[in-house]
Formats: structure tokens, sequence, C-alpha cells
């Protein structure tokens, strides 16, 4: 089986100061890939590289698309690569906001991918919204409500249910239990990773938190200075580090 | 009862009759003569001919006449004859360094090559009511002295040697002309100081100012001020070379920004540019500020969402002419619109008093 | 005036410049041209777009009729025929089957048009997704992509908030199944005129610097839901001067107690009908001694 996603070489420097160096990635389908690190690791950064938001100064990104098979996505035109972005692709980022229309219900904002690629039925796509939000664990009797009267850990559901209405194939996730209540971050774990169980879900998600990784990494990469120091199975690399750095992280943060 | 709205030819014929003569006003007073206006209303007729991208001030000062001394009103009139006259070419770039300065000044440095020159300015007058002017008291007259000759180098051009200064970037490139092509944006600098040598000055006083308070702080001060006379040569096809057409009065403002540095700049002082016709010192600082704000995506600087960083706003938001017609078409009529409009809530209420009453 | 510019206003470099600008946006229906819009000796905002196509497109064989809100007399329709009788000398008419060139702002006449015709709008803001987003830069790329489903979240958003579409006018639709386009200011209700119409329609935005078009015999859909189809939208009456019931009616307060009544918004539609005998409520009440003819 080939990978769906593929990074390889992937660089990216702001003038004199590194964002990541020469990094290489894949991701099977079904998978759930962890890149963690503290902040200024570059971790962001080439997840905005992977993702095509930012242009990384070196490597390519293969992503095997059902619809159009391999493509290097950083050579497909900004039609292209906005078209993948809102079908094949989600992203969710770790502020509601930005990954929310504010004014829009949330119905609407559930609804939108849908009549981005043509559904034209009201009753259809509302059964949908309805049905995602019940998914995510919404109040349904909140349709008609705008996000900015749902709490943050709602507007984080309300987006993660915005994401998954067309089934995308691959999801980025941009530190997606951050600025929670550690009771709601737990719930929102929770539901992340039953839904990856349940819809089989390819996924990229950045954190700076191993208990995110524990809960729903496969496998995952450590990252520092902008280079990679050790990858490897999420588990057997938090139960056994053999980084300094990573034995740094796991011994001061999995201390539970 | 009701009056009928439909105006038509008669109404709108009586109508301009009768501005006509509310323009003039009583006529046992003499009327204002154009002579009057150029030579003692000389700002507002700056304001016109920069505003109105037009430079004749005889032209400004009839429009100023027109319009009852709305200048809005005497920009657009400018405007609309300034797109009737044919182009005959292009001028070549005017060279401010040998401008004829009636005032030079620079807040960066206290002495500077050719000397600080106050000129005819309202800043250190204190602004009492002068009632001599009531019963049309004669003023006294300047201090007459011949100038000294000497060089008035551009003081950023003195830091430019020290490598202190971002340099500017010369192109060959004819830069886009926003009265012949449509804007589009991203607009590059050259577009960008276009609509802003245009620009509404309250606009851009209000822009300007915002910056300073800091939406999008961009701490400056005066490089250099300087308004007087540049002239204005233009190559003749027929001749082969240069020669000069005529002389125009210009106000220019450069500003000192501090720049600490980005991820692809050392840290050093940036400008600001100003450039307007007629003496328009006000506008012309105004103008350097939020050319200087608008500069954040070429110098690496963080978008702080601020309106004077933002591109699209300000270009689509400072021309008056275009402000002032959008605004006030609302007072045409609209009927049909809300007759829609009228329609739709009548029957949005009439559906939900229907639900209510299914429900009861 | 007439003497001192050139016939129709426009110098002919400019004409020819919005020319240009009028094939591209015909070839391609429905997608905004940019054009150098130039200063008019009008405000932006009162139909300097719909002034500068009717000068570029003008003849001196021409025949042209300017309405606004559906009427001949309103003053800024009277304003603009004015101009034009000034600057080209051509012939003016209110009688919509009988002009060669119709400049209209906010209604599409209610007599059929024909191919011999073109329609000219004025454009207040032309671009449908503007009030979505308001970035220029933004909102091109979206129609670059058919990105289009924010239009449809507005109209999602009117159903689950109203049960109902609730854009009356400037309703957007789809042009030849590419791009969506902003009709204009027309109440709803006008909007199947759009499709399938005989002449040519040209739109102008002068303050937006834009140019977009409609050919002849083009499909036009207004867009809306499977479940929630576009309807016309007029008042519930018919015309108290000419009896009309399939007109757009504006409704006129007639005294101080604030009593309404409903008339043709096309001046001349009305009219016409008149000439030919249809006779309303209150024309039929004229012979009893009640005296309307001011309206």
């Amino acid at each position: 089986m080939q990978p769906i996603f593929e990074a390889t070489g992937i660089s990216k420097s702001y003038g004199h100061i590194l964002g990541c160096s020469n990094i290489n990635l894949s991701l099977y389908s079904g998978e759930v890939m962890g890149i963690v690190g503290e902040s200024g690791s570059g971790k962001s950064t080439l997840l905005n590289c992977l993702s095509a938001q930012i242009m990384p100064d070196q490597g390519e990104v293969i992503f095997r698309s059902p619809s159009r098979g391999e493509v290097d996505i950083l050579k497909l035109s900004e039609a292209e690569q906005r078209y993948l972005a809102r079908t094949e692709w989600a992203y969710v980022h770790q502020n509601p906001r930005d990954g929310l229309r504010m004014s829009v219900s949330a119905g609407g904002n559930v609804g939108e991918r849908l009549m981005n690629i043509g559904n034209r039925h009201y009753g259809n796509i509302r059964t949908k919204a309805e049905d995602w939000m019940s998914r995510v664990e919404l109040d349904t009797s909140r349709i008609d409500h705008r996000p900015s009267t749902f709490s943050g850990g709602m507007q984080q559901r309300l987006q993660i249910a915005r994401n998954l209405v067309t089934e995308p194939r691959l999801i980025f996730m941009d530190e997606p239990t951050g600025g929670l209540d550690v009771s709601v971050q737990a719930r929102l774990l929770d539901l992340l990773r039953s839904l990856v169980q349940e819809l089989s879900l390819s996924v990229i998600i950045v954190t700076h938190d191993l208990a995110v990784i524990r809960m729903l990494a496969d496998r995952m990469v450590v990252m520092k200075n902008g280079n990679v120091v050790e990858a490897g199975l999420a588990d057997q690399v938090l139960d056994d580090p053999q980084h300094p750095y990573t034995q740094l992280l796991v011994s001061s943060i999995l201390q539970v | 009862m009701y009056v009928a709205v439909k105006g038509g030819e008669k109404a709108i014929a009586n109508a301009h009759r009768w501005l006509d003569e509310e323009r003039r006003g009583p006529v046992k007073i003499k009327a204002l003569s154009i002579d009057q206006i150029k030579g003692q209303m000389s700002l507002a007729v700056s304001r016109v001919m920069a505003e109105g991208s037009l430079y004749d001030p005889e032209l400004a000062a009839l429009a100023i006449k027109q319009s009852q001394g709305d200048l809005i009103e005497a920009i657009f009139l400018i405007r609309a004859y300034r797109t009737t006259l044919p182009r005959f070419g292009t001028s070549l770039p005017i060279d401010t360094d040998s401008m004829q300065c009636k005032r030079r000044i620079s807040a960066t440095f206290k002495d500077i090559p050719g000397g600080q020159i106050l000129g005819p300015t309202f800043d250190y007058t204190h602004r009492l009511l002068n009632f001599k002017l009531l019963a049309d008291g004669e003023v006294m007259e300047a201090v007459n002295q011949s100038p000294e000759p000497s060089s008035m180098p551009h003081i950023l051009e003195l830091l430019n040697n020290d490598g202190l200064i971002q340099q500017e970037k010369a192109t060959s490139e004819r830069p886009h002309d926003l009265t012949r092509e449509p804007l589009t944006l991203p607009a590059d600098r050259a577009v960008r100081l276009q609509a802003l040598t245009r620009g509404d000055e309250g606009f851009l006083l209000g822009l300007g100012y915002s910056t300073q308070r800091g939406y999008a702080r961009n701490h400056a001060f005066v490089g250099e001020l300087r308004i007087g006379f540049v002239e204005v040569e233009m190559t003749i096809p027929e001749l082969g070379f240069s020669i000069v057409i005529g002389r125009i009065e210009i106000s220019e403002c450069e500003t000192v920004n501090q720049f600490q540095g980005s991820k692809t700049e050392p840290a050093q002082f940036t400008r600001g540019y100003g450039l307007v016709f007629g003496q328009q010192e006000r506008k012309s600082i105004a103008m350097a500020l939020v050319d200087r704000a608008l500069r954040w995506k070429e110098l690496g600087e963080d978008n702080l969402g601020a309106a004077a960083q933002d591109e699209e706003f300000v270009l689509y938001h400072c021309d008056n002419i275009q402000a002032t017609g959008f605004v006030e078409h609302i007072k045409l009529p609209h009927y049909v619109d809300f007759q829609s409009e009228l329609e739709l809530v009548r029957k949005l209420r009439h559906d939900a008093a229907e639900l209510e009453k299914a429900s009861e | 005036m007439s003497n001192d510019y050139n016939f129709a206003y426009l110098d002919e470099q400019t004409k020819r410049m919005i020319r240009r600008g009028l094939l591209k946006s015909i070839a391609i229906p429905g997608y905004q041209v940019p054009f150098a819009s130039r200063e008019m000796p009008m405000p932006y905002g009162w139909g300097t777009g719909g002034v500068q196509v009717t000068s570029a497109c003008l003849v001196p064989e021409d025949k042209i009729k300017v309405i606004d809100q559906g009427a001949d007399d309103t003053t800024n329709a009277v304003s603009i025929r004015q101009f034009f009788e000034k600057t080209a000398k051509v012939e003016t008419t209110t009688h919509t089957e009988k002009a060669s060139l119709i400049q209209t702002r906010h209604r599409i006449p209610e007599h059929d048009l024909d191919e011999n015709q073109i329609l000219v709008y004025q454009v207040p803001i032309p671009e449908p997704l503007r009030f979505l987003e308001p970035r220029e830069s933004e909102t091109r790329k979206m129609h670059a992509l058919t990105e289009y489903g924010l239009m449809h979240v507005k109209l999602y958003e009117d159903i689950a908030h109203h049960g109902h579409i609730a854009t009356s006018y400037a309703y957007p639709v789809k042009v030849e199944g590419r791009y969506v386009m902003d009709p204009s200011p027309i109440p709803k209700f006008d909007n199947p005129k759009m499709s399938m119409c005989p002449a040519l329609q040209l739109f102008g935005a002068g303050r937006e610097q834009r140019l977009y078009a409609i050919p002849p015999y083009c499909e036009v859909i207004s867009l809306d839901f499977e479940d929630h189809p576009f309807t016309r939208l007029k008042a519930n009456a018919e015309c108290e001067l000419c009896s009309a019931n399939n007109s757009y009616l504006d409704e006129v307060i007639i005294d101080d107690e604030g009593n309404r009544m409903f008339v043709c918004s096309d001046t001349h539609y009305c009219e016409a009908r008149q000439a030919d005998g249809h006779r309303g409520k209150r024309n039929r009440l004229d012979q009893e001694g009640y005296d309307a003819t001011h309206i």
C-alpha cells in the first residue's frame, strides 16, 4: 500500500531564522500522525507547508487524491489548491473563530461545504447539519444559533462538524484542544478519538500536548529547532524515548 | 395633500435657477471675482487642484465660485472637466531637489544644509481672530530679502549616505495610470501614491492620525517638508529634447520612521512620502503617514489589522468624489426596491401570523 | 455645451476603450470586466456607469429612452435624458417598443424587448458577493474558482431565520451556468425577464469600474434551493389606473390619512394600456368626478 500523503525534503526559513529543515514524513490512509514540539520548534511552519498555506523553500508534498490521482500539492495552481482544500482536505484551527463564520448560524456553518460542492436542497442540507451536530454532541435545537453564543468547547466541536461534513480524506489539525479547559479538552479528545476510529480518518495533528498524542496518534515525530529529532510509533516513542529531548518532554509532561 | 414625486423637467429647470440665485447671494453686494478667490483663498484653490488632479488655479477658483465654496463640489467640477481633456503626453518626473522653496523645514535636524525656512505658515500664529480684517484692515508687507543662493539637498539623502535609511528601488517601468486604467489589487506603490495624492484630505488626515494613536503605529518624524515651485519639463517629439512647459507649486513631505528590522531587512530608518499640488502641508504629512503604513508588506512588518494598513480599504474609500456620489445617491428615488421590501415584510408577517393561528 | 464636447460627451478613445470592455463582457456572459471608468459630469452612484455604456453604444440614428424606477419622468431619468439630448442630439422617446436603446435604473420594462434593442442597466455594486466578502481580491478569486457556496449560505440563513429567501431586489442570478451576477437593484419580480431575452443587456458600474453583460438568448437562473424555489413577488393588487394585474406595482400614498393606491411602476406601460381603453378602479371613479389625473 502507498501512503496517501508523502512529504520529502521540506525546508523553510525566514531570513536567518530557520522554520524547519529537510523534513520527511508520510501518512497512510486511516492513520493519525502527531507532530510534537514546544513553541518555536517549527511544527506550525511544517503544518503550514504541508497544507500549502505557505510555500516551503524546498521539498515536495505528494497527495494521492481519490479524484485526481497523484499530485504534488506545491506545484498545483492556487485554484487547484483551494479546490482540494474545500473538498478532499479539511483544516481544524486552534482558534475556532479562525475556522468558523461567526455571523452565520451553526447550521449554515456546517452546511457551507455541502453548498460549496453543489448541494442545493435546503431540507437535505439541514438534516445533514443536524446529523453532524449530534455526532459532535451538540444540541440540535441550537442549529439556528450563531457560534458566538456557543462556549469555546462547543465552537471547537462545531468547527470539527463543519470540516467533516463532506467526509474529507485528509485532515490537518493545529492544536485543536489548545485554549480549552482541561475537562472540556478531555471530552473533545474522546470525541475526536471515536470519530477517527469510526470514520477511519487520516489526520496530521500538531500539538505540544503529549496527552493528545497518546490518545489519538498512531505515529509521531518530535521536532526541535526545525528538525525532527525522533520519529516512530506513538506508544513506542512515548514509552521508550530515545532522544534526550524526547526524554525530557516525556518526563516533564507525562508525570501524572 | 399628496404631492407628486415625479418632478420632471420643469422642476429641474426651476431648481437650477433658484440655485443660481442662492449662489450669487444678495445682488447689492459685489460679486466675487476669480482673481479675488485665486489671490485670497489660495489654500482652498490648492486643495481643489490637488484633489481635482488638475493644476489650474484659474479653473479651480472658478469651480470654488460656482460651487458656493463647497470644495468637494468644486473638486467634482474640476474632475469632470479634466476627463474631457485630451492627453498630449507625459512630463518628465519633476525634480524637487531644485525646488524654489518658500518653506522648508526638518524636524529631525536642528540645522540643515541650505537652512530651515519657516515661510508663510500658520504654525506659530496665535489663533486669535483678527478683527481688523472685519474692517478691511490692510496688513503689513512681508520683509523682503534676496535669497542666498545655496543648494537644498533632500535631508533624507544625508541619511542615505550612511546607509541608515532604506533604499527606494528605482524602476524603469511606466507607472500604472489610475485615471486611465482600472484599479487592480494588489496595487504597487506608484498606484497607491496616485490614489493618496488625489484622496480626500479629511479621510487621509483621520487615517494618518489613527497610525499615531496606535493603529499600525510607525513612529514618524518629519524628515523634511518643503513647499515651493518646481519646473515641469516635457520632451517634445518633434524637437527631440525637453523644454520647460511651466511651473507648479507643490508640497512635499518625507517622513523618517523607526524600523526595528524584520525577517528580511536589517534595522534602519524607513520613509513615508507625500506629494501634493499647491500649498497643502497637512495633506502631504498625512499622506506620508498613510503611505508608510501601507508599506508593511514590502518591509516584512506584521499586519496589525489597522485601517491604514489595509490597501483595499484605503484605496477604495479615499476618493471623495466616489464617496460623495455614492453616499448621496441614497436620496435618489428607491421606491421600487422599497416596495419589494414592503411586500416581503408583509409576507413574512402574514406567514408568522398564520403560523401562530395554526398553533393555537 | 453640445458644441464643446464630442458626440455623446465621451471622446472617441474612451469610447473605444469601453467598447473593448463591452465586447469582452459579451464574450464572457456575467463576468465583471474592469474598465477605466471616467469621471462624468454627474455624481458617482447616479448612473455614471450606465451613462458611459450608453455613450459608447450610441449612434446618431438611435432613439433613446431613460427610466428610473420604471418611470420616464423621475428627476434622475429626466436629467440623464437631457444629458444625451444635449450632447448627442439623439431622438428620445418614452415608448419602450420604439426605443433602440433604453437606459434603466432599478426596473426592466414590462413590454417585451426585441433583438434590435439594447438595455443598459445602471449598477451601484456589481459584486454579488460583496456583502458576504468585502475584499475585491477575494471575491475575484471566488468567481474565478466558481466558489459560490457562500452565496447559498446567505440564502440558507434567510430560510433558517425567516422561512423564506428574504432578498427582494438585487436578487443574485447565475448566467449561462457559470458566473453568479448581480442583476442591479431591480425587484426580483423582474429577474425572469432577463433570461432568454432577445435584447442585448449591458451593465455599467462607474464608481466600481466594472462592465458586464447578458448577450441575447442567454439562460439566467435566479439562485434558489430545490425545495425553496425562486418566486416572483409583487403587491397582491391590480393597477388602479389601467387595471393591469401582471405588472409591477408602486404603492402611492394619496392623502394625509395614509390611504394608498397601487399603480404600475412602468409609466409607459400604464399609459399605453389606458390609451387602449383599459380602466382601473381609480379611473372609473373619475367619471364620477374624482380627479386623479395628476398622478
